[in-house]
């Protein structure tokens, strides 16, 4: 199927939304659109950041997830309370794959869980007691740890348990930051509320811990990674590239940061930003109070590492401006090796994406540069500033839709059928078994790195492997095949 | 009366940015914008206007400034 016009587009969307409820159809229209490069802002043609409506699938997270999974949690040595009942913890423990340096359990506890195990004694009379005995026991156990933050779950904010005090009283006791974070899963429509709320965290107990301290020794070319969560070692892929430009890369946040790290950070001279929507807060506020300009960058593809780091060089003088050049040309064989030998085999292939903060905007140029074509794209969680940038990314008369609902994204799929689908883990099932390859593009299908150019050759080789996977044709069982031509005997195999 | 954060954009022109309400908006006209005094009725790009007390001296972006509806 070649591409779609504006009008056809537009009327799938009509058909699509035919099925629901008058009030439903009105509501989920303004969450779908036909992407027009010409529109400048993008709440002239979406709306995001609403509330999803009852009845229908949506894939969106709550605060705690914001918070504990994406901000807090990847942050290595210290010790994150999941504080409430057991499960919240326990069934998103170590799913993220942030992966870090350490050993797990003595200085760094990322992959472990940490939680009060509320039962309903402690809902009745509170829970402020206990969580007083385990950071205790924590400081017992786990002596190296360099902190401890307290994320909330759904009660805490139900029953009005008072965490600042707790939390106040033992970072006196410990001599160590314990941070209380209010991110009860109930506050906001998506775990976008729970970004700001662990940015103003961050901000509030965190960040000015080391101002007057000038003992750390400053260069000229000090930058931090700023939301990059190292899933499965982006964020060293990223930081590579940086250090041989010649920068230092004094933080990461949070994928395999340190909490020293994080305070160290108001004395860099350039904050890096890839994801912004769950990062952009504490930019904003580390310019606003320390005077360090933000820049973002995409890693995903050599076309936007290349941009991206002639960007970031120009904040630079010119043995940065060289040295994004020379890094740029070192990896050039490289890179054109790749594309050289997957182009072919992936060229014209259309895709179609849904996942979370920066990726359905950010791969677009990684796919580019393999010959494929992003047909639709959208967000779980995002903002209108997010789909200001995703406009001018997009093809006209492509698809974006906002918070989809499960029926939409199966519908729009059937009827735009692309050759790919990027989401998340619970679309995977649904779509392969109706015959379409599929790769999660949350956790990089359990692969990755997918940053910078040794991701890139990964990054194509997954999506050839599961494009090209002689598994889409046996998609008809043999007995209804019937009149078809005996097949040809498996090439090369 | 929300807490606006007002910043400089890469090509020159002031960002008025609402945290509570995501909103970022450039600016388009201030009322008073000389060497001693900033502020007064400020028109966005998307047509709705705030105001502020003007501030003299001038203040220096990125800062927090808390308008008006006007």
């Amino acid at each position: 199927m070649s591409a779609m016009t504006r009008e056809e587009t537009e009327a799938l969307i009509q058909e699509v939304l035919e099925v629901y409820p008058e009030k439903a159809k009105k509501d989920r229209a303004k969450h779908l659109a036909v992407n027009d490069q010409e529109i400048e802002q993008s709440k002239k043609c979406i709306t995001s950041n609403r509330k999803s409506l009852p009845g229908v699938m949506t894939i969106r997270g709550c605060a705690y997830a914001g918070s504990k999974g994406v901000v807090w949690g990847p942050i290595k040595d210290m010790i994150h309370i999941s504080h409430g009942p057991v499960g919240c913890g326990q069934y998103s423990r170590a799913g993220r794959r942030n992966y870090y340096v350490g050993v797990t359990g003595v200085n760094t506890f990322g992959t472990m869980n940490f939680t009060s195990d509320f039962q309903e004694k402690d809902i009745v009379f509170g829970g402020d007691k206990k969580l007083d005995k385990l950071i205790t026991e924590i400081e017992q156990l786990f002596p190296m740890s360099k902190g401890v933050s307290i994320q909330s779950e759904c009660p805490i904010g139900l029953i009005g348990d008072d965490i600042e005090a707790v939390a106040k009283k033992k970072a006196k006791e410990l001599e160590k930051p314990v941070v209380p974070v209010r991110c009860e899963g109930f506050r906001g429509v998506s775990q976008s509320l729970g970004h700001h709320i662990a940015n103003d965290a961050i901000r509030d107990w965190v960040i000015g811990n080391r101002d007057g301290d000038e003992s750390f020794e400053t260069t000229p070319y000090d930058v931090a990674v700023i939301g990059d969560y190292n899933i499965g070692g982006d964020a060293w892929a990223s930081r590579t590239l940086l250090e041989e430009m010649g920068l230092r890369v004094v933080a990461q946040w949070s994928g395999d940061g340190t909490l020293s790290e994080m305070e160290l950070t108001p004395k860099v001279k350039l904050n890096l930003i890839h994801c912004y929507r769950s990062m952009n807060y504490i930019s904003r506020h580390m310019e606003e109070k320390y005077g360090i300009p933000w820049v973002e960058y995409n890693f995903f593809g050599p076309t936007k590492i290349a941009e991206s780091l002639l960007k970031i060089a120009s904040y630079f003088d010119d043995k940065i401006k060289e040295g994004a050049e020379r890094v740029i040309e070192r990896y050039k064989a490289e890179y054109e090796a790749v594309i050289a030998k997957y182009r072919p085999r992936l060229e014209g292939k259309r895709v179609m994406l849904y996942v979370g903060g920066l990726r359905p905007r950010h791969v677009i140029g990684a796919y580019e540069d393999l010959g494929m074509e992003v047909v639709g794209t959208g967000y779980e969680f995002a903002h209108n500033d997010d789909y200001d940038r995703t406009i001018k990314e997009m093809g006209n008369a492509t698809l974006l839709y906002d918070d989809v609902t499960g029926y939409e994204f199966e519908e729009f799929v059937k009827k735009v059928k692309p050759d790919l689908i990027g989401s998340g883990i619970k679309e995977k099932y649904i779509f392969q078994k109706m015959g379409i390859p599929f790769r999660q593009m949350h956790s990089w299908d359990y692969s990755g790195p997918y940053h910078g150019y040794d991701g890139f050759a990964i990054f194509a080789r997954d999506m050839d492997m599961t494009l090209n996977n002689p598994c889409w044709n046996k998609m008809t069982a043999p007995w209804l095949k019937a009149s078809q031509e005996p097949e040809a005997v498996a090439a090369g195999a | 009366m929300p807490n606006v954060m007002i910043r400089r954009k890469e090509s020159g022109e002031l960002l008025f940015y609402v945290a509570k309400k995501d909103m970022e908006e450039t600016i388009a006209t201030v009322e008073r914008d000389s060497e001693s005094e900033w502020g007064g009725e400020v028109e966005l790009t998307d047509g709705s206007r705030w105001y502020i007390d003007p501030i003299s001296p001038p203040p220096s972006f990125p800062t927090t400034l808390r308008f008006k509806k006007a």
